[in-house]
């Protein structure tokens, strides 16, 4: 930035962008455990998938030929996909709630953020999948009145999630108004 | 009991006003037992006709014909019997069904429109089904509330009456509403329009539809094409002419039916259409020939606009303008504010809706063009696809023995796809007026959406794999009402954020950190 001495001859451009604006990480990442509940939940598919395929190759008498391609495929995918979304979207997900506002970032490949102030929250709720369970994790999602993405939170500890129910329950309850 | 039955049927009973809180619960119409099998029939009607005239029928399917209908007479009568409906001060119930006994409740101040629809049968018999919608999530659950159907009287006063957000008392039976001030008319048909149906691919759509209703009801009635003189002889005719001759024919024979068929479709839509802007800040629009549908939007609860314009549409100069509102079905066009017509018409209805001058209308507003990395990004995404058809077409050839013209004929996509590239990139662009934030995109149908500022709920920021190594975002405001979120595209992250922050103060701020140029 360069210092201009005569004030007056300085042309002023109000909230002018002085930088280059970006988002920053959010806070808080999700649960350690997260890595191995992302593994086993790629991992149940692909197992499904492969198993499908070499049944399909062993049980017949004369399996098509285009099986073994696929197969092959399947199997290279499967393991790329179980080694690296995990760890991948491990570095992605995070999320931070203030006093005006509650941010999400998710995803691997593609990624998405996503801001719902809580003056216009309606539901806040959680969920335990069968796999979340197991692991004691728990995904918090909150809803506002906009039918297009409600912002999701997976992959939180129990204790952190009914936590984090609780502190935006009593804020959004202190807000007037249906929200919309 | 006798108490009750005088309660609910007079009103003049010696009791204060504001003692009259419970109302009546009321059944739906009568006549509508018969409204809905008629409904079916109507459906049915070219089977019948093909019946009829082509002399070829079985004993079995008369009765199979009427044991559907008295299945449909008595499910009407059922629907009839178990359905009632009442509104209080608070809110508006209805229980519904026999089995599965439903007892729907909304509370009145949730209610951002009213929808009056009448098929062909509800309009012989006098009656309008109504349905009254309320938030997006009621959507999603597919609880919505229809009264299926009752007389057109009962319609209008339902639009009137739960729209209305005064606390005047609510109307008795038989009282007579006080009539309300007449509404403003923003805009009406124009027989003129219709020069825009063909625009429209709703032609190709009759006709495709018509043409497997044809071929269904010959294959459902056993009827042999070939006996019918006229099939015959045209089948004859096409086996006996030149190919070029026969593909001239064809051609012009189905432009012909496409433009003509267009042109039915419009006016069976849109005649009568009418946009009014009521005297208790409702607008209400009208349109249909046979089935005619009538909205009434709660104007606080208008988000914005949209004006689409397809390809076809857009090379003809036309439009057409569409509100973005709570409550509405889009599947159904509900939110249709104005049918395909002139392009300065929707902007001029657009700007009356939102109640701003004609020049100051957001939709017109200059828009700001996008980074060239988005004319990349367009490129890349119209063009690399079609290549990729073509070479697994050509792969196809060599492995397995494809005909080679596929992906000869393949090879004109990728160029095609320029373009469209280059046209969907000139499309591109945003604006941010004092009151609206304004979005454009798209080619094959070219969408400009102006969104209130002060009804969008929060953001979503998308980056995919190649947006992010070209600094790319596509930023989505979401919104309670129309699509729930709608998209700036390929800005770069920067613009976005600086966009977003202007639009929404604060929301987005605290995520937001400036690194020095």
């Amino acid at each position: 930035m360069q210092s201009q001495p005569t004030p007056h001859a300085a042309p002023v451009i109000p909230t002018a962008p002085t930088g280059v604006l970006r988002l920053r990480d959010p806070r808080h990442r999700v649960h350690r455990k997260s890595i191995l509940w992302w593994t086993l939940r790629s991992a149940i598919f692909w197992v499904v998938v492969i198993v499908g395929q070499v049944l399909g190759e062993v049980l017949p008498a004369q399996p098509p030929g285009w099986l073994k391609i696929t197969l092959v495929v399947s199997i290279v995918l499967g393991v790329l996909q179980v080694v690296i979304e995990p760890q991948w979207r491990y570095r992605v997900h995070r999320w931070e709630a203030n006093h005006e506002a509650v941010v999400t970032r998710s995803g691997w490949i593609n990624q998405e953020w996503r801001v719902a102030p809580l003056s216009r929250i309606q539901t806040v709720d959680t969920k335990r999948g069968p796999l979340e369970q197991l692991l004691g994790l728990a995904t918090v999602t909150v809803t506002t009145a906009s039918a297009a993405g409600p912002v999701q939170i997976a992959g939180l500890a129990h204790d952190a999630a009914a936590a984090l129910v609780d502190e935006l329950t009593a804020t959004t309850q202190a807000t007037p108004g249906d929200a919309t | 009991m006798s108490e009750l039955t005088t309660a609910g049927l007079v009103g003049s009973a010696p009791v204060a006003p504001d003692a009259v809180v419970q109302a009546p619960w009321r059944r739906l119409e009568i006549r509508t037992i018969l409204v809905r099998p008629f409904n079916e029939i109507l459906s049915f009607i070219p089977l019948l006709i093909g019946v009829v005239a082509l002399g070829q029928h079985h004993g079995n399917q008369i009765w199979w014909g009427i044991g559907v209908i008295a299945l449909l007479l008595g499910r009407g009568l059922l629907h009839w019997l178990t359905t009632r409906y009442r509104i209080t001060d608070e809110q508006v119930e209805l229980r519904t069904g026999l089995v599965f006994r439903q007892r729907l409740a909304t509370r009145r101040s949730r209610i951002r429109t009213v929808e009056a629809t009448a098929k062909f049968g509800h309009r012989l018999f006098g009656v309008t089904a109504v349905r009254i919608g309320t938030g997006q999530h009621d959507q999603k659950d597919r609880k919505t509330m229809r009264l299926d159907a009752v007389t057109n009287a009962e319609a209008d006063r339902l639009r009137r009456e739960l729209l209305r957000r005064d606390t005047a008392p609510a109307v008795e039976d038989g009282v007579v509403a006080p009539q309300p001030a007449p509404g403003t008319l923003i805009a009406r048909l124009d027989w003129g329009w219709l020069r825009y149906a063909p625009l429209t691919l709703s032609g190709l759509f009759a006709m495709v539809a018509v043409a497997g209703l044809v071929w269904r009801s010959l294959n459902e009635l056993d009827i042999d094409v070939y006996r019918v003189g006229l099939a015959r002889d045209t089948v004859r005719w096409l086996e006996h002419s030149n190919i070029g001759m026969v593909i001239a024919v064809v051609v012009v024979a189905a432009l012909v039916i496409i433009v003509f068929g267009s042109m039915v479709v419009y006016a069976l839509k849109f005649s009568g259409y009418q946009l009014i802007r009521e005297s208790d800040d409702t607008l209400h629009m009208r349109r249909g020939l046979l089935t005619t549908s009538a909205v009434t939007i709660e104007e606080a609860r208008l988000r914005g606009v949209e004006i689409s314009e397809p390809l076809l549409l857009r090379a003809g100069k036309g439009a057409r303008c569409t509100a973005v509102a709570t409550g509405l079905q889009h599947k159904s066009e509900s939110h249709l504010l104005m049918p395909p017509g002139p392009v300065v018409e929707a902007h001029r209805v657009a700007a009356q809706v939102l109640r701003t001058t004609e020049a100051g209308s957001p939709t017109r507003a200059e828009l700001v063009r996008h980074s060239t990395m988005a004319l990349r990004r367009r490129l890349v995404r119209a063009v690399v696809p079609a290549l990729l058809l073509v070479a697994v077409l050509w792969l196809a050839h060599v492995w397995v023995g494809w005909p080679d013209w596929l992906w000869q004929v393949a090879c004109a996509l990728p160029v095609l796809a320029v373009p469209l590239a280059i046209n969907r990139y000139r499309n591109l662009g945003h604006a941010l007026t004092p009151r609206y934030l304004v979005s454009r995109l798209g080619s094959l149908n070219r969408r400009t959406v102006a969104i209130q500022r002060d009804g969008i709920i929060g953001w979503k920021i998308r980056k995919s794999f190649f947006q992010r190594r070209v600094g790319l975002v596509t930023l989505s405001a979401t919104i309670a009402a129309g699509r729930g979120a709608y998209a700036v595209l390929d800005v770069t992250e920067s613009d976005g954020l600086a966009l977003a922050n202007e639009t929404v103060p604060g929301l987005l701020a605290p995520f937001v950190v400036t690194d020095p140029q």
